[in-house]
């Protein structure tokens, strides 16, 4: 009975939003693109956290500034721009693809590539020189000791 | 040279090491302002106490320090005497009272000493979010013609100022 009941209340559990009701924009269209858009920044207070979740004082005002962009009419690259322009790149979850980022977003292709010219040059000796021809030396000792084993 | 290719992994693998003990040093909470070698950003914050309030535009002239503090800010309270003692040797502090009422910041300057000359409250926190700051305390370098050179997070203690905001407003003041 206690299990069920856990189990039940465990059920109408629903994740805990860090937007507040009184934070969201009447018209359901903005506030679909600010909840968008919040999902990309990064909280400066705690940084594993996007504004959306977080709970910092910061990121609320920050939430709030966004949704007044937006109303005021802003794009959506406007309202990101308005953020970035304050608290810098750091701020995007998702990093620009500019010359300081590049080994950001190519270093993996560089660690495949690397590990893939391995893996072919290390293919193709085991290939070409897997048997290498006996000599002839080789050949006759193997071949009385077969001949011994068939004794 | 064959044979060493072996320890191509150990070699990575210390490199790695390396990489990660050296990324042990660097602080995330430290972020780079974006406002270096830019204007400030323009406010006008009305007082904290009674003399006047903050704008801007009270930047110019000589370089300063722009302090920004809070009554609730519990690390401000570690750098708070040694901001007393840099305003004593002449050096110019403005302070910039973020998310926080007037009057609790009027009683924390009233109750710790006061090392501002000019102290603007911030209650909504714009101001502070136009400069990028992300917590307090936080203090900006801010040279003759208004421009921020250097932002300084945490708490100042007296070998931060010794070694790098120090020298930082001596080579501002001698080049301006």
């Amino acid at each position: 009975m206690k299990t069920r009941l856990l189990l039940t209340f465990l059920l109408l559990a629903t994740p805990a939003f860090a937007v507040l009701p009184n934070e969201q924009l009447a018209d359901p269209r903005l506030e679909a693109r600010a909840r968008a858009i919040s999902a990309e920044l990064r909280c400066v207070v705690c940084q594993n956290q996007t504004i959306d979740d977080s709970d910092a004082e910061l990121a609320h005002d920050l939430r709030v500034l966004l949704r007044q962009r937006l109303k005021a009419g802003d794009t959506d690259q406007q309202a990101i721009a308005f953020i970035v322009n304050r608290y810098g790149d750091y701020v995007l979850l998702r990093p620009p693809f500019e010359p300081e980022t590049l080994l950001l977003w190519l270093g993996p292709l560089l660690v495949l590539l690397a590990g893939g010219t391995g893996l072919v040059f290390y293919l193709r000796r085991r290939r070409d020189g897997a048997v290498p021809a006996l000599t002839a030396d080789e050949q006759a000792r193997l071949d009385r000791l077969l001949k011994e084993d068939a004794a | 040279m064959k044979r060493l290719l072996f320890l191509l992994p150990v070699a990575l693998f210390v490199a790695l090491i390396g990489a990660f003990t050296l990324s042990l040093r660097h602080d995330p909470s430290h972020i780079t302002s974006v406002l270096i070698d830019k204007p400030l950003p323009e406010f006008a914050l009305p007082a904290v106490r009674n003399s006047q309030g903050l704008t801007s535009a009270d930047f110019r002239g000589e370089p300063m320090l722009l302090n920004v503090f809070a009554s609730w800010c519990v690390s401000c309270r570690e750098e708070h005497g040694l901001l007393l003692d840099l305003k004593q040797k002449g050096v110019v502090i403005q302070g910039l009272d973020w998310k926080d009422e007037a009057a609790d910041g009027a009683r924390y300057l009233a109750e710790n000493g006061d090392p501002y000359i000019k102290a603007g409250n911030d209650v909504s926190g714009r101001a502070g979010i136009d400069l990028g700051v992300a917590g307090v305390p936080e203090t900006f370098v801010v040279d003759g013609k208004g421009r921020v050179r250097y932002k300084f997070i945490g708490p100042i203690d007296t070998e931060d100022w010794e070694h790098t905001l120090k020298p930082m407003l001596q080579r501002l003041r001698s080049g301006a």
